[in-house]
């Protein structure tokens, strides 16, 4: 810990950007094999079926190409044989936050973890590098048979449930990430959530990667069955260091007839991790799914938070905020499939770029033939901080159904140095001005936020505003 | 000594010059009206106290209780006590009115005016007196407001800054009667009494019908042409400013 602070003054505004030194129990050699894949399979006990999936998609991963879209200057320097796909840091998942290894609990502390727990949160899953460290979940919704686990003890403890569903939302390959994603997958969380049970207060996991060359793969899924209720929230963050570090999850949500998942994130993670990651859930009758989706940092974030609208009556929506600075580019959206009639989806997309950094809109929205009287919105608003920053919105709407009832509305906006004139005439100096713009624009965002994450996000915003003023 | 002294001043935007040796003096307790058409040089004598950015000065001095505003930021001259109703409020969409106005205060009057019941009780009695609802507490800074609710929520911010220095510009334009004369009580109980000044700038004399000002300066052309009392308003109103361009 003695070099914290240090390395924490060389970050600048970063403020989660410092490390703790790398004390592994086990590191694999960098680079990507089958027999790498397999290795993990095998340290981690696992049934023969999930060994035999895990190599299948290593080998789409080989052969699949990388996207065509998004940044694909930026994909290509990704160097897969100078990460390191699995790391461990501590023996086993503690349910105490005092046995686990110092270091890590220190980091944690600092990012506010335990805390947070004790306040407001029904459980918590706290993953360093590949695995979870501690873990827990209130006594009384363990009690009503909530599941929430960390995706290892899941597959462990409940390999039916697991096996029913793994891959069922997101198949290896979906895409090249995807694949990547369950050849090498570790951590995560799995819950289940029974018939009826509403779980108030939200679970959250904190994702936080501590070495070089780092990747993470977190495998989350999330099924809440008849009539249940959920709110899942996520953070993360990494030190800043010179070399790029890999995050590349996939979280798969089923929502059984007349649930309702809400799934939040705020992603944080330092200006040199690509963080491509992919999410979707399904939707059955009448249940809901909300993706609420911030993403402040990383290198390059390609992101679609997607909803399946499967079972009739079913709703979706997915609202996000991207913000990205000098050397950022968040390429970001929502993926809508209206499948069953009567469904509605709304999508609200909100982007800041500064500093030359870039944000993309890129959103899908399609409707079958078969499905009748949906009901579809889509708004996504840019804002420009400054001349050599830039934004750009790809939207696709596919409506195969006459009924549908389609809204769309685009705007981009700069800040104007009147609306700048008129808070600083209130004594709000340059900087605080620009964060009182920035942060109303994320207003709708925020607002969908419980209260400390959103005070969070604010004071984030306020942070990512200094020194920017010329 | 003066509450502000504006001392032979030249300025304008882009090259133009649109002020031409103005002068100008308000004393503790006093206020004043300038009065002008469009194009006369009014909004921008406001800017210029304020200190938008795009406005130059190429001379003269702008002065409050004796020290030049003219090398401070327009955030730092709040902070010392001046204030501007503006012609047009900015919206900012999703800034809370409620959050806006205890940040406003905070940093202008401290962070201890800002906070608990005693804050809260001066915000209360200042709606009431503006007539202004409580659901506008969740509304956003001037997104959707009507003329009328932008101009009350500017004197709401005076009532609440308390500032030395209040320049009103246009407060009256897109008022009705009753809301001029909601306005005027609130800037009468702003100033009054006190030792703050203001400084109105109106194309007509009827907000000054509810507050009397000290003085009334007529501005044509960059220039004040002529100062007085309040009946120089009356005189206006009834003669036009051609009346005053032939003499």
């Amino acid at each position: 810990m003695g070099d914290n602070s240090e390395a924490r003054g060389a970050v600048g505004e970063y403020k989660a950007g410092w490390h703790d030194p790398e004390d592994s129990t086990i590191r694999f050699d960098f680079g990507l094999s089958e027999e790498v894949v397999r290795e993990i399979s095998k340290l981690k006990n696992e049934p023969q079926w999930m060994t035999d999936i895990r190599v299948k998609a290593f080998n789409h991963f080989s052969k699949r190409k990388m996207p065509t879209w998004g940044n694909m200057s930026m994909l290509e320097e990704i160097d897969f044989d100078n990460i390191c796909y699995y790391l461990r840091s501590s023996e086993s998942t503690e349910k105490d936050w005092d046995d686990v290894p110092e270091d890590i609990r220190n980091t944690f502390e600092r990012l506010g973890i335990p805390e947070a727990e004790q306040k407001w949160l029904s459980g918590v899953t706290a993953q360093y590098e590949s695995e979870a460290v501690y873990h827990s979940i209130r006594e009384d919704l363990e009690s009503q048979g909530v599941i929430f686990l960390d995706m290892d003890s899941g597959l462990r403890e409940y390999p039916d449930l697991v096996k029913k569903w793994f891959c069922s939302v997101v198949p290896y390959s979906d895409n090249k990430f995807s694949a990547l994603n369950t050849a090498v997958w570790s951590g995560g969380s799995f819950i289940y959530v029974p018939e009826g049970v509403h779980v108030e207060m939200p679970v959250q996991a904190y994702f936080r990667i501590n070495a070089k060359n780092m990747g993470q793969f977190e495998r989350t899924l999330i099924i809440a069955d008849k009539g249940s209720s959920i709110h899942y929230v996520e953070g993360c963050t990494a030190p800043t260091y010179s070399t790029d570090s890999l995050h590349s999850a996939v979280v798969e949500l089923i929502a059984l007839p007349g649930s309702h998942i809400r799934y939040s994130t705020i992603q944080n993670w330092s200006s040199n991790v690509y963080n491509l990651v992919t999410k979707r859930g399904i939707a059955h009758e009448n249940a809901k799914i909300e993706w609420v989706d911030g993403n402040i940092g990383s290198k390059l974030t390609m992101k679609y938070p997607a909803v399946i609208l499967k079972g009739e009556g079913s709703h979706a929506e997915v609202i996000s905020v991207a913000y990205s600075g000098e050397g950022q580019h968040q390429d970001a959206g929502a993926k809508i499939h209206h499948l069953a009639s009567n469904t509605t989806s709304k999508i609200l997309s909100k982007s800041i770029s500064k500093n030359g950094g870039r944000g993309s809109y890129r959103g899908m929205v399609t409707v079958s033939p078969k499905a009748d009287n949906c009901k579809l919105n889509v708004v996504c608003d840019a804002l420009i901080l400054d001349e050599g920053s830039r934004s750009d919105t790809y939207p696709t709407m596919e409506v195969a159904n006459a009924t549908a009832r389609c809204e769309h509305e685009a705007s981009v906006s700069k800040v104007s140095d009147e609306q700048l004139f008129y808070l600083m005439s209130r004594g709000h100096s340059e900087e605080e001005s620009l964060a009182m713009i920035v942060n109303g624009f994320f207003e709708p965002f925020t607002r969908e936020l419980p209260m400390e994450y959103a005070v969070e996000l604010n004071q984030l915003m306020a942070l990512e505003m200094e020194g920017s003023i010329g | 000594m003066s509450l502000l002294e504006i001392k032979d001043l030249h300025a304008g935007i882009d090259g133009n010059e649109i002020l031409k040796g103005i002068n100008l003096k308000i004393g503790p307790g006093e206020i004043h009206a300038i009065m002008g058409r469009n194009g006369s040089g009014k909004t921008t004598t406001a800017n210029i106290i304020m200190g938008h950015p795009d406005f130059e000065v190429e001379s003269g001095d702008v002065l409050l209780e004796g020290e030049s505003l003219l090398e401070l930021e327009s955030w730092e001259r709040a902070r010392k006590g001046v204030f501007l109703s503006f012609q047009y409020p900015q919206a900012v969409p999703g800034l809370q009115v409620g959050n806006f106005l205890r940040k406003s205060v905070a940093s202008i009057r401290g962070e201890e005016e800002a906070k608990g019941s005693a804050f809260r009780e001066r915000l209360t009695k200042a709606m009431e007196a503006l007539d202004i609802p409580r659901t506008f507490m969740s509304r956003y800074v001037n997104d959707g407001f009507s003329g009328g609710e932008k101009k009350r929520f500017e004197i709401l911010q005076l009532m609440l800054l308390k500032p030395r220095l209040a320049v009103l510009d246009e407060t009256d334009s897109g008022l009705d009667i009753d809301g001029i004369r909601t306005v005027s009580e609130g800037v009468n109980a702003a100033i009054r009494g006190s030792d703050s000044g203001a400084l109105i700038i109106t194309h007509y004399s009827r907000i000054l019908e509810h507050v009397q000002p000290d003085m009334v300066h007529v501005l044509l052309d960059g220039k004040i042409v002529s100062s007085g009392g309040p009946e120089l308003a009356t005189k206006l109103e009834e003669k036009g400013y051609e009346w005053l361009k032939q003499e």
